[in-house]
């Protein structure tokens, strides 16, 4: 199944810019966030991040543990409300949005530890996750109108279609919680895929995979940027992924901003360097 | 035996004499205008003592004999386990042969009333509540994964519906029944607007604080409810307008014997309440599975797994629990209008939080979640203290034996929840049929 899903391909999107990406690629800024501070009691968890990601990028935050790396996600994704700064998201902002909120607007993230619906089936795990897509009404639902048919037939139809990109489609009716932790990590960026966000955030999707499911997330990363409409920030440690698939790439240390540029400039960076070298 | 076994075999015994001796070691006896203490018997003491010992020996060998439960258990050939996995296999395999055996099944419940003493009848037609109860609060604490300590209060909201309603403006069983069941699911969601934001503990004991409320608010209005003395006469529900008692207690009705034209048995009257017990349990056993398969009902089971990888999928969790705080407390408001419709009296003693720990005790024994449990342990829960009527003052203690050796034998309960099975399409010849009977997937 090497086409792009029809459910995909129909999918009304505002900002369609595929065609002309290259008049538009420097102006198209998806998410601008600028000043962001969590302060923890007295602790500084970031301080002053800003952070720019443009339509069809593949953005990186790194940094070492404990840098406030996925603090900043948890602020951009609602489940912390900043301490101070200002997130913009397609030029509205969402400071402060709820969770659930900003989800619906497009944002979905993975979790640096995998958090699935473990006693679900991975199917279901997919179809819960297309909850705003489906047909809720409760009398639809219980008396099966072709409406409602239809709806979790798409709904079957999109899980489908993500479970054989991430090659699960045999483990379909297995409980989530117990495959292996590869595929837990490719069922959780399937799930977040069936929400059909524009932005993916992924916390560390690389943590405990061999160089061989590296490769393939390195390869389904660019999938989803190239063929799926998608923007992807990423936090990882795994420099080599980093280097080979990032568009931008920001480095954070101990809360604060140290560095921002392509991988090459990046590479070279002195502070970057001392930063890293220094913690190992 | 080491240490540790030793260590813990002492704080037992401790915690064992402190709790014994007050409950069980003095009592209030009233002495003139105050109370006095006395010791308990010698008798008693002396099974205290010997309760005592065994604990202390069980708890110092507890390893050995766990282990050795471990290898008799293993030893033997279970056939439940097995038993009830390989029916639901064979019922995935042969959909017509699970077809026919539940036909079969609803044909032997619909003729067994007809056989049976009256007696069993209105038992079954009491485990039948208790399946509706078991049923509606599967839905918030087995699916949802709230543990709500005062479901009773909307079996109550419900049975007073219908006995107010009917008293101060006439209304009949039939009209109140839906009727009730709103008003019950009216009181979950206010209820539920704002508990739902507490979790675990909290909200059970929240919830608990509920039911008490609604309990003591029917014992005290009295002007309204008529307090401790409760409603009576409420009239017994009709089929078609037909009555089954010997005359029409209203004017233009029918006895049902008269209009078919036989003796008058005031049998028909339990039968008739036993069948229509059991068409409110198919009727809630067809809505909540179908709930389970849509939307709804896999967002509660996802909140219960993960409330904030739900969030972060766009599903808003207070709407969520709120429905499913909100369709368990109708089947409630049901079952409730069913119970004042059958006793034809209800007082707020009805409704005390031992019925909610029943209820409960019926959906952990059951299997969370899972259907078919519920119904086995309603079942259980019902029949087995009235075939033990001599041991009714242990009652409680059965319930909490019973639930010990649950969660040792079967932790998941009874019937553990199984997981739908769902057919992806898999090959083209199926997805152009797909269209044509879809249903097939659900
Ligand atoms: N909820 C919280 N309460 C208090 N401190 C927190 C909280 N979340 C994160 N922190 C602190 O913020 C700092 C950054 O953590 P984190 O964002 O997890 O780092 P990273 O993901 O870059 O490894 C750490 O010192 C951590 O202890
Ligand atoms: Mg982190």
């Amino acid at each position: 199944m090497s086409k792009a899903h029809p459910l995909h391909a129909n999918q009304p999107r505002p900002l369609e810019g595929v065609l002309d990406m290259s008049s538009q690629n420097k102006k198209q800024n998806l998410l601008e966030v600028d000043d962001l501070t969590m302060r923890f009691g007295g602790l500084i968890a970031v301080n002053k991040v800003k952070l720019n990601v443009e339509k069809g990028q593949i953005v990186s935050i790194i940094g070492p543990n404990g840098a406030g790396k996925t603090t900043v996600f948890n602020c951009l994704t609602g489940f912390y409300k900043p301490s101070d700064g200002r997130i913009r998201y397609r030029g509205e902002n969402i400071t402060g949005s709820k969770n659930h909120e900003i989800s619906l607007k497009g944002i979905v993230r993975t979790f640096q530890h995998v958090r699935l619906f473990k006693s679900m089936t991975v199917l279901e795990n997919l179809l819960v996750a297309q909850h705003r897509h489906l047909n809720t009404n409760l009398l639809s639902g219980l008396f099966k109108t072709p409406a409602y048919r239809r709806s979790e037939r798409e709904a079957l139809d999109c899980a489908a279609y993500w479970l054989d990109k991430v090659n699960l489609t045999e483990m379909a009716n297995r409980d989530a919680g117990n495959l292996a932790y590869g595929q837990q990590r490719r069922l959780e960026i399937a799930r977040c895929m069936v929400t059909r966000p524009d932005m993916l955030m992924l916390d560390e999707p690389a943590a405990g995979l061999n160089p061989q499911e590296t490769k393939e997330l390195d390869e389904l990363i660019c999938d989803l940027r190239d063929h799926h409409d998608v923007s992807v920030m990423l936090i990882e440690h795994d420099m080599k992924l980093v280097m080979e698939i990032s568009d931008h790439i920001y480095v954070i240390n101990q809360g604060t901003p140290l560095a921002d540029g392509t991988p090459e400039q990046i590479k070279n960076n002195p502070d970057v360097i001392k930063a890293y070298l220094g913690e190992a | 035996m080491n240490a540790v076994n030793f260590k813990n075999a002492i704080i037992t015994s401790i915690v064992f004499v402190i709790l014994a001796s007050f409950m069980m070691g003095v009592q209030l006896v009233p002495d003139g205008t105050g109370l006095a203490i006395t010791f308990a018997d010698p008798v008693r003491i002396e099974a205290l003592a010997i309760a005592l010992a065994v604990l202390f020996v069980f708890q110092l060998f507890r390893s050995p004999i766990t282990s050795s439960w471990q290898t008799f258990r293993n030893a033997l050939p279970l056939p439940e386990q097995g038993l009830t996995e390989a029916l639901q296999a064979q019922g995935e395999k042969h959909p017509r042969l699970k077809q026919l055996t539940i036909a079969f099944v609803l044909a032997g419940l619909i003729i067994w009333p007809f056989y049976a003493s009256r007696g069993s009848v209105d038992l079954a037609t009491l485990a039948l509540i208790y399946v509706m109860l078991g049923l509606g609060l599967n839905i918030v604490v087995g699916l949802a994964g709230l543990l709500d300590l005062g479901y009773v209060g909307f079996y109550a909201v419900g049975a007073y519906s219908y006995a107010l309603l009917n008293q101060y403006l006439g209304l009949d069983f039939w009209s109140c029944l839906l009727i009730s069941g709103l008003i019950a699911a009216f009181f979950g969601f206010i209820l539920g607007f704002p508990v739902l934001r507490l979790r675990g503990d909290y909200l059970a004991i929240v919830t608990l604080g509920f039911g008490e409320i609604i309990r003591i608010l029917l014992l005290n209005w009295t002007s309204i409810t008529g307090g401790p003395n409760g409603i009576s006469q409420i009239p017994k529900p009709t089929l078609f307008g037909l009555e089954f008692s010997r005359r029409a207690k209203e004017e233009g009705n029918i006895p049902f014997h008269e209009f078919f034209g036989i003796d008058y048995s005031s049998g028909y009257k339990v039968i008739f309440l036993y069948l229509l017990a059991l068409v409110l349990v198919i009727v809630t056993l067809w809505v909540i599975n179908r709930l389970l398969r849509m939307p709804i009902g896999r967002a509660w089971e996802a909140l219960r797994e993960d409330d904030i990888a739900c969030q972060s999928l766009g599903m808003n969790k207070t709407a969520i629990k709120l429905s499913a705080f909100t369709i368990g407390a109708a089947f409630a408001g049901f079952a409730g209008t069913f119970f004042a419709a059958r006793q034809g009296f209800i007082s707020p003693e009805s409704f005390t939080f031992i019925e909610s720990a029943i209820i409960l005790a019926i959906v952990v024994l059951g299997g969370m979640g899972s259907q078919m449990g519920v119904v086995l342990a309603a079942i259980i829960m019902t029949v087995l203290p009235e075939l033990a009527r001599e041991f009714n003052e242990y009652r409680m203690l059965m319930f909490g034996l019973l639930m010990v050796f649950m969660m040792i034998w079967r932790p998941a309960g009874l019937i553990p929840m199984k997981r739908p099975h769902i057919a992806l399409k898999d090959n083209d010849e199926q997805s152009s049929s797909a269209s044509r009977k879809p249903a097939q997937a659900a």
